[in-house]
């Protein structure tokens, strides 16, 4: 199996990267991990994983500027309907628009707009950076064995943003953050995190053992 | 349920190797910053700085390798900081392996870079870190004055006046360190931090002064920081960062203990 992991210059790729490679191995899943900015290694990969770190326009601008690369995108996931996780901006853009700076367009995958979180007490910081916990909105394959709710563990968050998303059935976990914030989202083959597993520790490494072997 | 305090411990990294100053000077060397970084990994730690303290152009490159290893053995969140000067800095960083990098100096003479840095990286990516030292005398309104160079620079600028600047150009969140705390185990500037953290709408990490548990805890309760970042309690092994974070929690406040 192979997993395309999509370099095009944003995000911490290596960590990414890294915490795929681990998880494989500590699993026993035989897994190529391809960071790849090449669009023929996107298309034709097992699974697709799209990371992103900083401005949702800057994000889209640069995956647009990787000739070919949303096609491959659309191909491998849309018309192959291989595996696909979104990490961070890399899931606000499955969104139909993201509204930070400027309006942009998004992939579309999940309808719903990405807008600047407002919790309800204004004592609270955006962004919102650090750990926090869960709440399960409906069973997902990707949390299978992973303890969620106020006892469960951790996810890493750094967003001053959310996916709000049209179909509540689109969300699968939400997180409190003076009110419920998206979390999780998906939809068929199709699943994004707004916190990183890739920094979570030990719900980040079940998370993405639980995407390596996603039969969706 | 709700975000919790972070607990940060910080390494200073000179040359590739980790240094721990007292009040910035006097620097031992004690160690491989990749080791210590995996045990503070293993101890649950909630986040991890790196501040590269090299003073040669010749070795600027070290911390690029200390971060690269580093992210290929610890999945937790790294901020980096020390001689962030230019957006390239910055990319190469991100690349090796950091989520959030800490700018200082560069911010203090080039505002404009933060909301550069910001506009590229995002808000969330970049921190600005603040040295300051109490000026008021006594019988005085408080007032802190921002510090370069370690500490021995005064520049006139106020740090509360400066902290609401930076958060207008995009910093993310704001490194508060106390430049005459620092190394003294007296505990944090409770009054600086509380100044700024109830002034701005973003995250604010006390630093600077740790010397016992109560005084982390002062932090959050009393300084309305989000986090806190202690280095040579942790680093000597006065404490671990499990100890501390239990701590913490036994005295009411919201920690990750999973």
């Amino acid at each position: 199996m192979r997993v395309a992991i999509i370099d095009y210059g944003s995000g911490n790729l290596r960590s990414a990267t890294k915490a795929f490679e681990r998880a494989a191995r500590e699993a026993g899943i035989s897994a190529e991990i391809d960071l790849t900015d090449r669009p023929e290694r996107v298309a034709t990969a097992d699974r697709v994983v799209l990371p992103g770190v900083g401005a949702y326009a800057d994000c889209r601008r640069g995956l647009d500027a990787v000739e070919g690369m949303t096609d491959a995108l659309r191909e491998a996931v849309e018309l192959g309907g291989r595996p696909f996780l979104g990490i961070c901006v890399g899931m606000q853009l499955m969104s139909s628009r993201g509204l930070e700076k400027t309006v942009t367009d998004g992939l579309n995958w999940i309808a719903g707009d990405v807008t600047l979180m407002t919790p309800a007490d204004p004592d609270l910081k955006i962004p919102q950076i650090g750990w926090n916990t869960l709440t399960l909105k409906r069973e997902h394959p990707l949390f299978s064995g992973i303890p969620t709710g106020d006892g469960g563990l951790h996810a890493y968050f750094v967003h001053s943003y959310h996916l709000q998303a049209e179909n509540p059935d689109d969300v699968v976990a939400t997180v409190e953050y003076g009110g419920p914030m998206t979390a999780f989202v998906a939809r068929g083959n199709k699943a994004g995190a707004q916190f990183h597993p890739e920094k979570s520790q030990s719900l980040g490494l079940a998370l993405i053992t639980n995407f390596l072997r996603w039969k969706p | 349920m709700t975000l919790k305090a972070r607990v940060i411990p910080c390494l200073d990294v000179k040359d590739g190797r980790v240094v721990k100053g007292v009040s910035f000077v006097n620097l031992v060397d004690a160690g491989d910053p990749v080791e210590s970084a995996k045990a503070y990994d293993a101890a649950g730690a909630d986040e991890l700085c790196f501040l590269d303290i090299t003073a040669s152009s010749d070795n600027r490159d070290t911390i690029f390798d200390v971060v690269a290893r580093t992210a290929e053995h610890c999945f937790m969140p790294l901020t980096v900081g020390g001689g962030v000067r230019s957006v390239a800095d910055i990319r190469k960083l991100l690349l090796a392996g950091a989520d959030k990098v800490s700018i200082n100096s560069a911010a203090v003479k080039d505002p404009d870079f933060v909301a550069e840095a910001a506009d590229k990286f995002g808000n969330q990516c970049i921190v600005v870190s603040i040295d300051s030292k109490k000026v008021s005398g006594e019988g005085e309104a408080d007032r802190w004055e921002i510090f370069t160079h370690g500490g021995r620079q005064a520049t006139g600028i106020d740090a509360v006046a400066f902290a609401e600047k930076m958060v207008e150009r995009g910093a993310g969140e704001l490194l508060l360190t106390s430049m005459d705390r620092d190394g003294q185990k007296g505990g944090y500037d409770i009054a600086l931090t509380r100044t700024i953290a109830d002034r701005v709408p973003v995250p604010v990490i006390a630093s600077g002064g740790v010397g016992n548990l109560d005084h982390l805890v002062e932090g959050i309760r009393d300084g309305h920081a989000t986090a806190v970042l202690a280095a040579s309690i942790f680093h000597f092994g006065t404490y671990t960062v499990g100890e501390a974070k239990r701590y913490m929690a036994e005295h009411g406040i919201a920690m990750r203990l999973d």
